[in-house]
C-alpha cells in the first residue's frame, strides 16, 4: 500500500527534501511528496480496501493506493 | 464534577491533567486504556503526550483501545470530553472531532507559551503549547459549515500560529459542543507557579457542557 499526501495539502516534508536537491547537485526536479508505504501478506486481498480506509490512511489529509505483487 | 484522565502507553501529561482537573473539579482519577470501564465519571480528558507511540499517524492505533471506545460512547449521550494535544489527534482520529492534525508547517517541535482567543466570547488566554504535529487541517467546506455551526473553539492570537494551522484553528469542538480539543495545554496553566491559570477556564467551560 502507497499513502501520500492528498493533492494541495501543504507537504512541508517533501518541499524540505525538493530544497535540499539543487545543493546535491540534482536539478529540474519538482513535487516531491514524501508518503509511505506498508508491507504485507493477505490472504484474501479484497479486505484491504477497507483496511486502508480504517487504519492505514486518513482519508481525509492522505489517499492510498494498492498494489498486489 | 469527578473527572477521569485515560492513560495510554505513551502518555505523558496525564499527571498534569489530573492535577488540574483535581484543581477544578470535586476529584479525578486515572483510566486505563485496556478498561472499558470509565468508573462512574462525569467527564474524561484524553490527555498529552504519544499513545502507542505515535505509530502510523498520532492517534491512529489509540482509537481503538477499550478505554476510547467507552469514551465514544459516552460522549454520544453528552458527556464532557476534553482532548488536549494528543488527545485531540486521538479525537479526530476517532471521528469524535472533524478534521485532522498534520506536521508543523516548518518541520520543528514548538515549545512555547501562546495566546488563544476563544472564539464568542473573545476571551484571550496565555497558555503553553508544545507539539510537533499541531497544524489543524479540514477542508474548506467543512471548515465553513464548522464556523456556521459555533464549531471553532479557540484560535490563535495574532502572530501565535506557529505551526500553520488553517484559519488560525488552535482548537474545534462537534456539533453538540460536548466534545472539545486543542493543541494548547490548558492543564500546565492552572497554578499562578508557571505563570497563568487561564487553562482552568478550559476546564470550567467542559464542566458548563456537563450541566
Amino acid at each position: 500500500m502507497l499513502i501520500r499526501p492528498k493533492e494541495g495539502i501543504l507537504d512541508p516534508q517533501g518541499k524540505a527534501v525538493e530544497r535540499a536537491l539543487p545543493a546535491l547537485g540534482f536539478e529540474g526536479i519538482e513535487h516531491v511528496h514524501v508518503g509511505r508505504m506498508v508491507e504485507l501478506e493477505a490472504e484474501s486481498p479484497e479486505q484491504l480496501g477497507e483496511l486502508c480506509e480504517k487504519l492505514l490512511a486518513n482519508t481525509l489529509i492522505e489517499d492510498y493506493e494498492i498494489q498486489t505483487l | 464534577m469527578i473527572w477521569g484522565v485515560l492513560q495510554f502507553p505513551g502518555s505523558c501529561d496525564e499527571r498534569d491533567a489530573l492535577h488540574a482537573c483535581e484543581v477544578h473539579g470535586d476529584g479525578a482519577r486515572l483510566l486505563w486504556h485496556e478498561s472499558r470501564d470509565l468508573d462512574g465519571v462525569d467527564g474524561v480528558v484524553v490527555p498529552g503526550g504519544f499513545s502507542y507511540g505515535d505509530y502510523l499517524r498520532a492517534g491512529a492505533i489509540a482509537r481503538f483501545s477499550p478505554a476510547m471506545e467507552a469514551v465514544a460512547e459516552a460522549a454520544a449521550g453528552g458527556m464532557p470530553v476534553l482532548g488536549i494535544c494528543n488527545g485531540f489527534q486521538v479525537l479526530c482520529e476517532a471521528g469524535l472531532l472533524p478534521g485532522a492534525l498534520l506536521r508543523n508547517v516548518e518541520l520543528r517541535f514548538r515549545c512555547h507559551q501562546v495566546e488563544l482567543i476563544e472564539e464568542g466570547t473573545g476571551e484571550r488566554l496565555s497558555i503553553p503549547a508544545k507539539h510537533g504535529e499541531g497544524r489543524y487541517y479540514a477542508p474548506d467546506a467543512l471548515l465553513d459549515e464548522m464556523e456556521t455551526n459555533g464549531q471553532i473553539a479557540y484560535r490563535y492570537a495574532e502572530g501565535h500560529n506557529s505551526n500553520g494551522s488553517v484559519r488560525d484553528i488552535a482548537g474545534v469542538t462537534n456539533e453538540r459542543g460536548n466534545v472539545l480539543g486543542l493543541m494548547p495545554h490548558p492543564e500546565h496553566a492552572v497554578d499562578p507557579l508557571t505563570g497563568s491559570t487561564d487553562g482552568l477556564r478550559v476546564f470550567e467551560r467542559m464542566s458548563g457542557v456537563a450541566a
